[in-house]
């Protein structure tokens, strides 16, 4: 099962800027058994240690796919369509795993799948063993999905005000992180529905 | 970035404005009509909430409102996610005031759920969504579109919390699943006419349901099944599927993976399995039995469905899935039942042959590998030909595909504890496997430092040791093999061909190949962006290769390890900044060896008498020099190897007199920079060192060192020494010369014998070494020339 989601900002190979890797969504499915902690303050630093593992997970993302970019001579931006009619080419997009070890960050090994489109990454944190085809799918299908119903083309500010959507997606097509076997034609249904329910 | 503007000025609002605000969600949550403005400012809401790591306090009654929203029947799902997805963001937390005990609506709970499991369970959250979760389940409701909502949750708590279950409860489940699974409806959904998605099972039937490649469908209703409209029981099949792996494992009642029997030894003939290649009429096994036959033959389903050729690229990508997991379900049923083997073998095997030859599939060989490694013993299988297969094609021909490579590592990793006669298959193909090290490095490193104590033995040390050195020059010559894959006939070299064909072997040769001449072909590409960052990675590659070797390197291996490291030192590929790091590494592991194994300096005097005589090596091999310089000062003496003699101390003293000689009177020029003090300091050490040994070479240092130190405190114009640097070799020389005033005051400080380290030496006042010193300072002080022993 997947135990995250997460959508984060990815900055350009080139890019000599500064600035931070910033966690645009994370939805997280479940819990990591809280440590026991007769503390008072228990569950807001439970609430800090996983926005900070969330965090780490977005910045060791970024940091594989700069380097897997850097290290194939492209960027992001050559995924760029030419007109916003087309769709954008996923199946051209950077993607890759790692292994996360037992303790760092999460209490468990877990396995993280990426995909880099634009200068957006879009990760899946997945508990040890799972079925990696599966999950390299449903992300591909996620992210295609996002892009369509969000109109990602020009990230903006608009992305952060539309959770609504992040969740109807998720809600339909990872409920509680359970990856699903959907055949072409039932991902065209579940879709339509999507789309009646939430005109854009 | 505009995005990053954002964030930073919601994460930045007021306390006092935030309860404003959220006053004001309060009165719209509290209208009769919930419209825009109520969703764009839950939207507003929880971007606020999920800006910051930190806690924001959120009004009582406005939580309590999000949570009853939340619980609302009639309330628009857009609303009902927005105060789930605010309520979860939050969590864990203190003030929430939810709970899931009387929750009949199967959506409902589902989004209560998703709040209530993100809290960490401090509160047995997980085993009352699972308790509430299965009363759902069990109460006589209609199939309507409510149980959709309900198996993934029940599926995540099984994960999260298997025990909390009753056995009842998991045998009410596993019955479900057999019907869900085996015997969901073959014809076509109906269209809704309100437009949505399901309808119920006993409409007018439109047609039956297809395979992926267009054909009538076949047999039972499987994921592999599509149609324009789907029935609410078929999509309960898909969601069956999705979530059976994971309850096989974790509803098995003696624990996650056990097999049922504890005896194997049993079934290791084929005549039990025999009998139950006839399967029992499985209306009669208990629930966990038939679900698990259920499951057997879904699989076998799976794997002819994916003989078909699927007409959308979609149906195509999900056969490779579901080939992948149906190998994994067959690999849990042989765990948990293993009179499920002999009908999974010849599938397997079968399915085996059909794979090899398809480039397409090639991420499924690896599960059945792992079926192989896992039962072959018990079905007195040989798995050789399978690994073998896979170890010698697969890196080779894909080391390129990012995803492939990692899951091929992971295999390795995993599978350790089960290769058993097989492991040396695994050794053996190092050279492949570090093709996907070489190609993916930033990914696959710290999997590597995992997996190389179990890949190097003393076969293959030292070939391995060359391979990682030449890792690099490895990632260019896959580069040039991708770009132009007919590089290896096309050249006209034979020496050229001979050496990139070792380079880019499969398999360990037992030989190792002087590569020099393709580090200078491949030049050119030494600064290729992939090359630069796997020669970034070889160093913490190499302490995890000595780390291992260390543990069971003999004396010979040792001194070939050794002799490896200072003939590779100056026959690297060079990359920018490549061979300052693994000097630096080469160098430390050298003393590493020296320490385990000191007859090393002995034995290999001869050659390091050679190393250090080259004066090159001071510019090129500064660390290397240093480290063996030092080795030789610490180990050349009869305490740590009898068979020192005295000629081979004088041969030592003479090749380092001459090479710090050259090395302090030579004018530093461009080609040739200054001398670095530590090289002089550590010639100067070592050469008293083997003086006290030797004393007939007393007079002989003791005047080069007050040369040293002369000219250290009058440094010629022409030289820029600086003061600090010239300061240094000045008190290094001063203290040595009054060492050597006392020798064997002198031998005893330079040449400790081992008995130095035990903590009784110096307890005990007859030997303690503060006593020695006392009546040293002592002595020295009365200008008495008093020898002591």
């Amino acid at each position: 099962m997947v135990y995250a989601f997460l959508i984060h900002t990815l900055r350009a190979p080139q890019a000599q800027d500064m600035g931070l890797c910033r966690v645009l969504y994370s939805c997280v499915f479940g819990a990591e058994n809280s440590p026991d902690d007769p503390r008072p303050h228990g569950a807001e630093r439970d609430r800090l240690l996983r926005k900070e593992q969330i965090l780490a997970v977005a910045r060791q993302v970024e940091s594989m796919c700069r380097l897997q970019q850097q290290a194939s001579g492209r960027t992001p931006m050559d995924l760029q369509p030419q007109s916003s009619d087309e769709p954008v080419p996923l199946h051209e997009a950077p993607v890759g795993a790692f292994r996360l070890a037992a303790g760092d960050p999460f209490q468990e090994v877990r396995t993280v799948v990426w995909l880099g489109v634009l200068s957006l990454g879009f990760a899946l944190v997945l508990d040890a063993h799972e079925n990696l085809l599966l999950a390299e799918g449903t992300l591909r299908l996620l992210v295609r999905l996002l892009l369509d119903h969000l109109r990602l083309l020009t990230p903006s500010a608009n992305l952060l005000l539309r959770a609504d959507r992040i969740e109807g997606i998720l809600a339909r097509f990872l409920p509680h992180g359970q990856l699903l076997f959907l055949n072409d034609q039932f991902v065209q249904g579940l879709e339509k529905e999507f789309s009646a329910a939430w005109p854009r | 970035m505009n995005l990053g503007v954002v964030l930073s000025e919601n994460r930045r609002i007021q306390d006092e404005e935030l309860q404003k605000f959220c006053s004001r969600v309060v009165k719209l949550l509290q209208k009769e009509e919930l419209g825009p403005d109520a969703v764009d400012a839950l939207q507003r809401l929880f971007l606020i909430v999920s800006a910051t790591k930190y806690k924001r306090k959120l009004e009582k009654t406005c939580v309590d409102l999000l949570q009853t929203t939340l619980c609302a029947p009639k309330c628009p799902e857009q609303l009902q996610l927005l105060c789930t997805a605010i309520l979860r963001e939050r969590s864990p937390s203190d003030d929430l005031n939810l709970s899931c005990d009387h929750v009949q609506n199967s959506r409902q709970l589902s989004l209560v759920a998703s709040v209530l499991l993100a809290q960490g369970d401090k509160k047995e959250e997980v085993r009352s969504v699972g308790q509430r979760a299965f009363r759902v389940l069990e109460s006589r409701q209609p199939e309507g579109p409510s149980l959709r909502h309900l198996l993934p949750v029940v599926s995540k708590v099984t994960h999260l919390a298997p025990h909390t279950l009753h056995e009842d409860q998991t045998n009410l489940l596993s019955k479900r699943l057999v019907d869900w699974l085996r015997y969901a409806s073959v014809q076509q959904g109906v269209p809704h006419t309100s437009g949505g998605f399901f309808s119920a099972p006993r409409a007018r039937q439109p047609g039956p349901v297809t395979e992926v490649d267009g054909a009538v469908a076949t047999d039972f209703f499987t994921v592999l099944s599509t149609g324009q409209h789907f029935t609410e029981d078929q999509w309960l099949n898909v969601q069956a599927f999705s979530m059976l792996r994971a309850w096989l494992l974790h509803s098995s009642p003696r624990g996650p993976s056990s097999p049922d029997t504890d005896d194997k030894s049993e079934l290791e003939g084929s005549t039990l399995s025999v009998l139950s290649a006839t399967s029992t009429a499985s209306h009669l096994l208990p629930p966990q039995e038939r679900l698990r036959e259920k499951a057997f033959e879904y699989c076998q389903r799976l794997i002819e469905q994916s003989t078909r050729r699927a007409l959308r690229k979609g149906d195509s990508d999900l056969q490779k899935a579901c080939l992948v997991e149906a190998v994994l379900l067959l690999d849990v049923l042989c765990r948990q039942d293993p009179s499920f083997l002999y009908r999974t073998l010849s599938c397997l095997k079968a399915l085996h042959a059909r794979l090899c030859g398809d480039p397409a599939r090639v991420r499924a060989l690896l599960p059945i590998a792992q079926f192989f490694l896992n039962h072959g013993e018990a079905a007195a299988v040989d798995s050789e030909a399978i690994l073998q297969h896979l170890f010698t094609r697969i890196p080779c021909e894909l080391f390129h595909s990012p995803m492939l490579a990692f899951e091929f590592v992971c295999f390795c990793r995993d599978s350790l504890p089960v290769f058993g006669r097989n492991l040396d298959i695994l050794r053996r193909s190092f050279p492949n496997l570090f093709k996907l090290l070489a190609w993916n490095s930033p990914a696959l490193t710290s999997e590597f430092v995992a997996l190389l104590p179990s890949l190097v033995d003393s076969a293959t040390a030292v070939e391995m040791l060359h391979t990682l050195l030449d890792l690099p020059c490895l990632t260019a010559a896959l580069d040039l093999q991708l770009r132009n894959p007919s590089c290896l006939e096309a050249s006209r070299d034979p020496q050229f061909q001979g050496l990139l064909q070792h380079l880019l072997r499969a398999t360990a040769s037992g030989t190792t190949e002087r590569l020099a001449p393709l580090h200078q072909l491949l030049q050119p590409l030494a600064s290729l962006t992939r090359v630069v960052q796997c020669a970034e990675a070889v160093p913490t590659l190499l302490q995890a290769f000595f780390s291992a070797v260390t543990q069971f390197a003999d004396g010979a291996l040792s001194n070939q390890l050794a002799l490896l490291l200072l003939e590779r030192s100056d026959s690297l590929y060079q990359v920018p900044q490549y061979e300052a790091h693994v000097h630096r590494v080469l160098s430390s592991q050298f003393l590493v060896l020296c320490a385990r194994h000191p007859s090393l300096v002995v034995e290999l005097a001869k050659e390091l008498l050679e190393f250090v005589g080259s004066v090159s090596s001071v510019h090129s091999r500064e660390a290397m020099l240093t480290a063996v310089v030092w080795a030789v000062g610490e180990y050349l003496s009869v305490s740590w190897d009898r068979r020192c003699t005295v000629e081979q101390i004088n041969r030592f003293f003479e090749v380092l007199e001459a090479l710090l000689f050259e090395v302090t009177q030579s004018r530093p020029s461009a080609t040739l920079p200054k001398c670095p003090p530590r090289v002089i300091t550590v010639l100067m050490t070592t050469l008293t060192k083997l003086a006290s040994r030797s004393q007939d070479l007393i007079p002989r240092v003791s005047l080069f060192l007050s040369k040293m130190r002369s000219l250290a405190q009058n440094p010629a114009p022409s030289s820029d020494r600086c003061g600090e640097d010239a300061g240094a070799v000045c008190t290094r020389a001063a203290e040595l010369l009054t060492l050597l005033k006392m020798p064997s005051v002198a031998q005893f400080v330079l040449t400790p014998s081992a008995e130095v380290s035990e903590p009784r030496y110096h307890r005990d006042t007859n030997t303690a070494l503060p006593l020695a010193l006392r009546t040293v300072s002592r002595l020295v002080e009365k200008e008495a020339g008093l020898l002591l022993g």
